[in-house]
């Protein structure tokens, strides 16, 4: 497959709206690309590549070689996607068409230090469509409306295997994937024999509320609390350890002092947590841990980590998935024990009608906690999410009225579109910010408000516009905190936008004390 | 005392008072001249109105024959007051000009919407020696460089060939895009039948009424799905959301327009086949058209007025935005 035919794919892919059209599209591409292409085309699509990383600040100052960096930041904000602002605005020169594998092997190959030159050269003997998938490829993200399991889906449907046996087995597989595609085309047995310490998909629930419990028996249910960290498959097996997150990313890297307590023999489902001593921190604390390759020792002082357990899929080599989860409750409260501190079991609430249950929920003993999790005592640990065994019941978020103040194009889906507001409340006789918000509201909504900022603009300043102090909108959050980067003081944790308040007059907005109030109340 | 602008910004629109006249006003005024019909630009409800005769029928088509008071068809110059007017044509749609004032020791030429690449539907754009260029900058980022417009409709008759038992429903605005993607498909050598709906018939029975070939243009209306199979059906973007698109089998959604270049708006859009056939300038014939009149100053009326005044100062041209509120920003 040359990048020509790989960008050809990636632009129908990204305009075929229907699942099943992608599906066909890919198992078309597996059948008519030959190894070491197709493996490498599939791996780019499923962000499985290891290539180097190319950044975003690197691929900006290369496009600043060619155009002047304010007209440069213009488009960047207009388009909404670095990759495909510079593949429309790099000047353009021959054209070229290599082999998929040229291009993967020399962005994996080439030193930090020449990259750029390397990324110039190519964008130079590119037409447009080629260097948008160049660029795709060397950034990591393709983003073109496919995620790794439809992919894998579209893998397994083709070669006619159970897309579960694909699944388990993906994460021990490497590119281009020679023992896959051979075991597709009935020429090897399963790559078995590598998968070791495998990722199982996780079980999910669904949301639920009052009026929905009332119509189940409380007593055919527990309940835990909802721990706000990461959840992750901790997986131990054979002397391999490896900790993945819900959709089955590998991030043992991370957290190297997790990897060294899973002192057993099993895969646990639980919660990732900073823990200091019995306390669990914010999830701010956790995310100073999350997406960073290594962590520095300091980190691990300051930042230790820890699991609270929710699960067992596999034990000691018995795979309890079938079993109830009561039972399968029982051999993890006898699993956790002997493995320190840092990993304990999360505990059952005690209650006997949903009010007492809705009352617990209303009084968490701790602000990291998001909710109750209720799961049928009877349930099989099952792929997925299905609507029934296992629901979350989440805390009700906060609400105040704020008037818009500022806003910015969006990007992604929502370029061209003033989708990132910046909503203020009252001190005094001013308006003072408290929050930004780019999403929670629906599609109408959204046209109404990029229509409102497009005819109320009364300053601009770069990309920002600045609105005119008239349109109220309720805003949703989850919590505060305390801040000393806002002028307000405050920072909301998860805000967006409820709904807009064409009913509300600005002066009715909320006032700043409202949130100071909150504020000592949380302390 | 200064001596007082020969064209001003008001809120109404850009105001000639050596003339008493506005262009393109955005609210009924007593005098106007308009550039061409679309309708940010040609609004009913004015006094006299002075515009080409294809500009004023297609305001009569649109709003009816009272869109205003008493109407001019523009033919040769016109002395209003202390000013003189001249129309000269933009190749952006049937009847579209650009309007040049002259009084006073100054010339500004007044744009409205133009388009360099050139169309079977209208006369192309004249370059207009001036001191001041007024200009739109709606695709002024350097990203918009759009393609040759045969290169899009080959791109459109191969996904015809590749999918005979579907039918391609593009969306495109009723006056101009139209038919310059119907002109443009009978230039290819299209000449099947193309479906069009009837929200663009009227429009469609002018250009043809004024010996703009079109082809064979037939309704889009009865007959079954296995009739669509293969066609190729024009229709206003507004239709796709109705149930009037469900009688095409398997329809691929295209749009017409310079916007499909950015892959958001298309998919925001829905379209599976998006197709760069715009008719404005874009980045390098607006920066070209500016670099050849070489007028003293540029103004610029609406789109992206940051990034045109960034080029402007980056090439030491002095350039003002005017920003008039009222003109469509995104619609083409």
């Amino acid at each position: 497959m040359s990048l020509a035919a790989f960008a050809t794919l990636l632009e129908r892919l990204a305009f075929t709206p229907q699942r099943l059209g992608k599906e066909r599209l890919l198992a078309q591409a597996f059948s008519d690309t030959l190894d070491p292409q197709r493996g490498l085309m599939l791996a780019a699509i499923t962000g499985d590549l290891k290539l180097r990383q190319v950044t975003p600040s690197l691929l900006r100052g290369l496009a600043e070689t060619r155009v002047d960096a304010q007209l440069f930041a213009a488009s960047y904000d207009f388009v909404g996607d670095l990759a495909e602002t510079i593949a429309l605005i790099w000047p353009e020169g021959t054209r070229s068409d290599p082999p998929l594998s040229e291009v993967v092997e020399e962005l994996s190959t080439t030193p930090k230090t020449r990259l750029p030159a390397l990324i110039i050269s190519r964008l130079d003997s590119l037409g447009p469509s080629e260097r948008y998938a160049y660029l795709k490829l060397a950034t990591g993200a393709l983003r073109v409306g496919v995620s790794a399991r439809l992919a894998r889906t579209a893998f397994a449907t083709w070669a006619n295997l159970p897309v579960t046996e694909v699944e388990e087995i993906w994460h021990a597989l490497t590119p281009p994937y020679l023992d896959l595609f051979a075991w597709a085309a009935g020429s090897a047995p399963r790559p078995e024999a590598a998968a070791r310490a495998p990722f199982r998909p996780v079980m999910l629930s669904t949301a639920t509320d009052l009026e929905q419990l009332s119509a189940l028996d409380p007593s055919a249910y527990a309940a835990e609390w909802k721990w706000d960290g990461i959840r992750i498959q901790a997986v131990s097996d054979g002397g391999t350890r490896r900790l993945y997150s819900r959709t089955g990313e590998d991030i043992s890297t991370a957290f190297p002092d997790i990897v060294d307590l899973m002192d057993f023999d099993g895969t646990l489902d639980g919660e990732l947590l900073v823990r200091r001593g019995d306390e669990i921190a914010s999830f701010g604390d956790l995310q100073q841990r999350l997406n960073r390759k290594t962590v520095t020792p300091a980190m691990l002082r300051s930042h230790p980590a820890g699991l609270r357990l929710y699960d067992v899929l596999i034990w000691n080599g018995q795979d309890l998935r079938d079993q109830p989860y009561d039972a399968r409750r029982a051999v993890l409260a006898q699993a956790v024990a002997p493995l320190g501190h840092r990993i304990d079991l999360s505990p059952e609430l005690d209650f006997q009608t949903w009010d007492e249950l809705a009352a617990l929920r209303l009084n968490p003993p701790a602000t990291v906690i998001e909710g109750v999790m209720i799961k049928r005592r009877d349930s099989p640990y099952l792929a997925g999410r299905m609507k029934g065994p296992w629901f979350k019941w989440k805390r009700d978020p906060h609400l105040i009225d704020a008037v818009l103040m500022y806003a910015q194009r969006g990007h992604g889906k929502r370029s061209g579109y003033y989708s990132d507001f910046t909503f203020g409340v009252w001190n005094g006789d001013d308006l003072v910010p408290v929050g930004k918000a780019y999403f929670g509201f629906t599609d109408a909504e959204l046209k109404d408000l990029d229509r409102f900022v497009r005819s109320n603009t009364v300053e601009r300043f770069g990309s920002v516009r600045s609105v005119a102090r008239t349109k109220v909108v309720e805003v949703a959050f989850e919590g505060l905190n305390r801040s000393t980067r806002h002028k307000s003081g405050v920072a909301m944790r998860f805000p967006r936008i409820n709904r807009i308040r064409d009913d509300k007059p600005a002066v009715e907005a909320d006032h700043l004390s409202t949130l100071q109030a909150m504020l000592e109340r949380d302390a | 005392m200064a001596r007082e602008p020969l064209l001003l910004p008001r809120p109404e629109g850009l105001y000639c008072p050596a003339g008493d006249f506005f262009i393109d006003p955005l609210r009924p005024v007593p005098r106007a001249l308009i550039t061409h019909g679309h309708s940010d630009h040609a609004r009913p409800g004015h006094g006299a109105v002075l515009a080409t005769r294809q500009t004023l029928d297609i305001m009569a088509i649109r709003y009816g024959e009272e869109f205003c008071t008493s109407r001019q068809a523009y033919d040769g110059p016109v002395t209003l007051g202390e000013a003189t007017v001249s129309f000269h044509p933009a190749g952006h749609v049937l009847g579209s000009a650009q309007i040049a004032v002259e009084g006073r020791g100054c010339r500004i030429v007044v744009s409205g919407d133009y388009a360099r690449v050139p169309s079977p539907t209208c006369a192309s754009f004249e370059p207009v020696p001036c001191d001041i260029f007024v200009t739109e900058a709606t695709f002024a980022l350097p990203v918009f460089r759009h393609p040759p417009p045969e290169v899009e409709i080959a791109r459109l008759l191969a996904s015809v060939a590749a999918f005979p038992e579907r039918s391609h429903l593009i969306g495109a605005y009723a006056l101009g895009k139209a038919q310059r993607l119907i002109g443009a498909l009978r230039q290819a050598g299209w000449d099947a039948p193309i479906y069009i709906h009837g929200a663009l018939q009227r429009l469609c029975d002018y250009h043809i009424a004024g010996g703009i070939d079109l082809g064979d243009l037939r309704p889009a209306t009865g007959g079954t799905k296995a009739d669509f199979a293969g066609a190729i059906v024009i229709a206003p973007p507004s239709a796709f959301a109705a149930t009037w698109a469900q009688r095409f089998p398997d329809p691929v959604i295209s749009f017409a327009s310079g916007w499909m270049q950015v892959r958001a708006r298309a998919r925001q859009r829905g379209v599976e086949l998006p197709l760069i056939i715009s008719d404005h300038v874009d980045w390098p014939h607006l920066t070209d058209t500016i670099t050849e009149l070489n007028p003293a100053e540029v103004w610029i009326t609406h789109g992206r007025e940051d990034a045109l005044m960034r080029w402007c100062e980056l090439n030491q041209r002095k350039a003002r935005p005017l920003h008039l509120v009222g003109y469509e920003d995104e619609a083409e």
